[in-house]
């Protein structure tokens, strides 16, 4: 942590308990400034609680958090300089779209008039301006969400918390909104931290991702990191779609694990630490880095059968069976070149894996 | 064949309204008889001529609205003046019952609050222990209120015992007295409409308001109450439209005194002495100015949501 350039949120072995409950567990993490971070997790992994937490809304039981620098865990809500976009907006229904966004303004001790005309600007921000007299009911849900965001932001928070903003939007709505917000962070340098549950939103969004589960960080890293070298089983399943396959280790040698699994398969992979000969862990690979062949294109080849062809547009995925082993899920794009890897139902394959695909899983 | 169908459409559509008239039928007769027919009785009644021994005279007269609002000397033969008599006796009335109706809210607001904010399983057994004391009748309620209230009642005791005062507070018939009584009479229907509301707040702007550095008190003040404020408005005209025709409250705890203008309603129609067409004129003066400050309300909470909107 150097001085010129302190994190925006340091969490220090922060723990949250609710009477036997124990909702966090000892969570420590920092948050750059300037940085697009998001929390990622299924529901009821804590990352709702961590938010809450960094905003004042919840205490927290053990540990201490730090707003570049300065101890914040203390202190209410009303006195932090963070700004929250809540998941169902929160937008207070009886004041004007303008009055909303002004509201943070003026309690900063601004004037009205000049509160109004910042929230002005900051509702053209989010080209809302036409709608600055109507009341939120008068919006539709994606207009409302920018009036939460611009209401969050104009009083220029040094930390913007957004608790799962875009999860009450349809598809191409979240998508638009994805990039969005991305551009927002861009242009106004102010730290994000964004909570949600969708994978791909967080990975299309992120600086850094930190993944969570019952209440701890199972890893913490940028987008490509977190899907291609998942740390374990559960980061792995979680990011993306896998084949997450049972193996056995025969030995390992100038870093290189040579294992089997089901049926007698052999491959080769990178070893990670912890791996030792003679142990059962799991192996990840990525169903877009398989792909089939007529023939044994290498000595790797795991023999197969064709089992069934699904086309999803983009893609097509093909649902193999290992010759007396697993199944195996490879995707395939619906491209002229993809399509020459496609084979019928019933078709005799070899299942073929990228060089450095599988990924070992110590627990 | 779509003539047919078309025709069809509306046959179906008549015998709809028609079953509706009939479901409603029940709520016309309850609305008729138990609200209008009454109403329209005592309006009949204020413009009759009075029989000494109480009852009326089918005889059309204005003179129980004169006697409310004209003195016309012992005799019936001065220059009509006003009277101030009963015009007092409505403007105490209203006064007490205002005063009443800000004390159940004082008191029935934060009640209120709280019952709402506490974790579900509680919130009935808050309820249930708020209603409680209603189950016993209003008249034994009020004369416990007077025992409480009196010069050696348990307050008074109290107050003496901890040195706080060195003789007892004089608190029964007094305007102090009748406010009490009153405020105690209808506190529930203060504190169960604005329960209601407060239940339906969505916590979450409370939550938005503290985000955006909003103190607890600015918080209350525009982001809460805006929001219950149909609990407040219900609970105020539940609270100040009863205790304004009162009459048990200002007998037993008010003394002759502070007589209110229920008292003066239930005298009318007490024993032989009454005088009906007067008591009817007065409920209808009553009943007017309680719609006059009603219709007022509305029209000011129109102009408000028209701006705000």
């Amino acid at each position: 942590m150097s001085l010129e350039n302190p994190n925006a949120i340091e969490v220090r072995e922060a723990v949250k308990r609710y009477g036997d409950f124990t909702a966090l567990k000892t969570i420590s993490l920092s948050i750059k400034d300037n940085e697009f971070f998001t929390l990622l997790g299924p529901s009821g992994c804590g990352k709702t609680t961590l938010l809450r937490m960094i905003a004042g809304f919840e205490d927290v039981t053990e540990g201490a958090i730090y707003l570049y620098d300065e101890e914040i865990a203390g202190l209410p809500p009303h006195k932090r300089p963070v700004n929250t976009v809540f998941q169902n907006y929160a937008l207070f229904p009886h004041k004007t779209v303008l009055d909303n966004v002004a509201f943070g303004l003026q309690m900063r001790g601004n004037s009205k008039a000049d509160s109004r005309k910042r929230a002005g600007e900051m509702l053209e921000l989010v080209q809302l301006s036409q709608f600055a007299g109507r009341k939120p009911s008068q919006l539709s849900g994606g207009q409302q969400q920018r009036v939460a965001l611009a209401r969050a932001l104009a009083p220029q928070p040094k930390v913007l918390l957004l608790d799962e903003p875009l999860s009450a939007l349809d598809l191409k709505l979240r998508k638009a909104m994805q990039l969005e917000l991305k551009h927002l962070q861009r242009e106004t340098g102010i730290t994000f931290i964004f909570v949600t549950h969708d994978q791909e939103e967080a990975l299309t969004m992120s600086d850094r991702i930190a993944v969570m589960s019952s209440g701890e960080l199972q890893q913490l890293g940028d987008a490509r990191e977190i899907y291609e070298s998942p740390r374990n089983m559960f980061v792995a399943d979680f990011i993306g779609e896998t084949n997450l396959l049972g193996v056995s280790v025969d030995r390992v040698e100038a870093g290189q694990a040579v294992c089997h699994l089901g049926g007698g398969h052999a491959l080769t992979c990178a070893a990670v630490e912890d791996v030792a000969a003679g142990s059962d862990v799991h192996l990840s690979v990525r169903p877009e880095r398989l792909f089939l062949t007529p023939e044994a294109e290498s000595a790797d080849g795991m023999k197969a059968t064709v089992r069934e062809n699904i086309f999803v547009g983009t893609d097509i995925t093909t649902l193999v069976d290992l010759a007396d082993g697993p199944q195996f899920t490879i995707r395939t794009s619906n491209s002229e070149r993809g399509n020459k890897r496609i084979f019928e139902p019933g078709t005799p394959v070899f299942v073929n894996m990228e060089h450095g695909a599988a990924r070992l899983l110590v627990d | 064949m779509a003539g047919g169908a078309t025709s069809g459409g509306s046959a179906v559509t008549d015998t709809y309204k028609e079953a509706r008239n009939w479901l409603l039928l029940p709520a016309w007769i309850t609305l008729g008889f138990l609200v209008l027919a009454p109403v329209l009785l005592m309006l009949v009644y204020s413009f009759l001529t009075k029989e000494f021994r109480g009852g009326v005279i089918w005889e059309f007269s204005l003179a129980a609205y004169d006697q409310f609002f004209f003195d016309r000397g012992l005799f019936g033969d001065d220059p009509a003046q006003i009277e101030w008599t009963y015009i007092a006796i409505f403007w105490r009335s209203i006064w007490q019952a205002g005063v009443a109706t800000l004390l159940s809210l004082a008191i029935g607001f934060p009640t209120a609050y709280f019952i709402a904010t506490r974790p579900e399983k509680q919130r009935v057994i808050w309820v249930f222990l708020i209603t409680i004391p209603y189950w016993v009748n209003l008249l034994i309620r009020t004369v416990s209120m007077r025992f409480l209230l009196r010069d050696e009642g348990p307050l008074n005791s109290f107050f003496m015992a901890t040195g706080l005062v060195d003789g007892p507070i004089h608190m029964i018939n007094t305007n102090f007295a009748v406010q009490v009584g009153l405020f105690y009479s209808y506190l529930p229907f203060m504190v169960l409409p604005i329960y209601a509301a407060v239940e339906r707040y969505n916590f979450t702007l409370s939550e938005a308001a503290a985000d955006l550095y909003a103190n607890k008190w600015i918080t209350l003040r525009h982001i809460v109450l805006p929001a219950v404020k149909p609990g407040v408005v219900a609970g105020c005209i539940l609270v100040f439209v009863p205790s304004l025709g009162s009459f048990l409250a200002p007998d037993l705890l008010g003394g002759a005194k502070n007589f209110m203008i229920g008292s003066l309603i239930e005298e009318q129609f007490k024993g032989n002495a009454g005088n009906w067409p007067f008591g009817a004129a007065a409920s209808m003066i009553l009943l007017t100015m309680v719609l006059i400050i009603l219709v007022i309300y509305a029209r000011a909470q129109a102009r408000s949501d028209k701006e705000a909107g």
